[in-house]
């Protein structure tokens, strides 16, 4: 009973982020369009809070998840309500790395879930053996793989909304310096080959300590050991994704910066998404999916409205400073 | 590489709607007209926070014991909970002046 109306629940949600946004895109219908999606997304929140369960089993820590809404909604609602209106988009900016810094912080925990060998939901008592096993062990490589997507993502765009709102902000200065773009590359490819070694080394793992027990004929699957290093290299990614984050807005200019809050509202969409694949989640993943392709769209078609290619605007960004400088 | 391959497979109707969603994304979108951008942009930015519903699940799975996932679980439930309420806000914000312009 109750998972079924938490899927008419998640149901309403998803529609209701579709009309939503093709109601704020028409001028008469636009302020209906977003408290339509904010109902939506009260509707889902609610229902997670209440309905959802795993294994049979509730949620837990009420208390926390209350305090956690309450604190959050009396400073949303403040910060929105004082805001000088010149001042929105770099609020808009802050509370897109708020949802980034979000998904981020849901992955670093669902890591060490992970790593720790969590309670497996699957059943620890034998045979079927060979199946159970290598769907158990690919399920780590896949939700890993999602896991690091998400932080990844969620981090970049954490860091870069916050330095996008610093500029706008007047508080951090542009700053560039020669091969810049060079520096970008190597870190975004440190942090995909850190990544691929992260999920090449677990699945191993993973792997071994599956066969071994197999041996055995005894299984306990989740139990794993993961390399030692594993955590570390874990964290250095995520390190990497926020300087990432910062290395890529730095150097564009503030007249841009409404063009990069959009990429990276789009960003986080996506990182939202990942959130929705590991858990399974239609809400998470068509929200954020919905998010993440209309927000690329919208991102170009401001640059057009601003007579700009996106590549110039993110590439050619030295150009941009001193233009907009 | 097969195992990403295994869980696209297990994952597939998560796939399709991916893809449905982005093409309607993107149909959305299309034909806005560019003093709505910004409100656009921040209404797209209250919907994908969305993640405060994975906040919510990773804090109510928390073992009461685990102090990493409590903290860091509350932490994502309040930043969440700034990003969809915030947002929602300030779009109506942005839309009210809007209308009074006119």
């Amino acid at each position: 009973m109750g998972s079924s109306l938490l899927s008419i629940a998640y149901l309403i949600g998803s529609v209701t982020f579709i009309v939503g946004l093709k109601m704020l895109s028409n001028p008469a219908s636009a302020r209906k369009g977003n408290l339509v999606a904010a109902a939506g997304m009260f509707i889902a929140i609610v229902g997670t809070i209440f309905l959802y369960e795993e294994g049979g089993e509730r949620l837990r820590n009420y208390g926390w998840i209350f305090g956690g809404l309450l604190i959050g909604t009396v400073i949303g609602v403040v910060a929105a309500r004082k805001v000088k209106m010149t001042a929105m988009p770099e609020m808009v900016s802050m509370f897109n790395g708020m949802g980034g810094a979000c998904a981020m912080l849901i992955s670093i925990v669902e890591f060490n879930h992970l790593i720790h060998g969590a309670p497996p939901s699957s059943p620890t008592v034998n045979m079927e053996l060979l199946n159970v096993n290598i769907s158990v062990s690919q399920n780590t490589t896949g939700t890993l793989l999602v896991i690091l997507l998400g932080m990844i993502i969620g981090s970049v765009s954490f860091a870069g909304s916050v330095i996008a709102w610093g500029k706008l902000n007047g508080k951090i200065k542009d700053f560039a310096f020669n091969g810049q773009h060079i520096v970008n590359l190597v870190v975004l490819g440190v942090i995909l080959i850190a990544s691929a070694y992260v999920i090449y080394a677990t699945g191993q793992a993973t792997e071994e300590v599956l066969t071994m027990k197999l041996g055995r004929s005894e299984l306990v699957v989740g139990e794993t050991h993961m390399p030692a290093g594993i955590g570390w290299i874990f964290y250095a990614v995520l390190a990497l994704s926020l300087l990432y984050g910062i290395l890529f807005v730095m150097p564009i200019g503030g007249a841009d910066m409404p063009v990069v809050i959009s990429l990276l509202n789009s960003f986080t969409g996506v990182a939202a998404a990942c959130g929705g694949f590991l858990y399974n989640n239609p809400v998470m993943l068509t929200g954020g999916i919905l998010v993440g392709s209309a927000g690329t769209i919208l991102t170009i078609l401001m640059c057009k409205a601003m007579n700009r290619s996106l590549k110039n605007v993110l590439i050619g960004s030295f150009g941009g400073t001193q233009t907009a400088g | 590489m097969s195992a990403v391959l295994d869980f696209l497979q297990l994952h597939i109707e998560m796939v399709y709607i991916v893809i449905l969603s982005i093409f309607l994304g993107i149909e959305v979108i299309s034909r806005v007209p560019s003093v709505l951008h910004t409100p656009l942009m921040s209404g797209a930015n209250a919907i994908h926070g969305v993640v405060i519903i994975g906040a919510i699940i990773v804090m109510g799975k928390a073992e009461t014991d685990n102090y990493l996932a409590l903290v860091l679980g509350f932490l994502a439930v309040i930043l969440g909970t700034l990003n969809v309420v915030g947002g929602f806000v300030v779009t109506d914000r942005m839309l009210e002046m809007f209308k009074k312009k006119k």
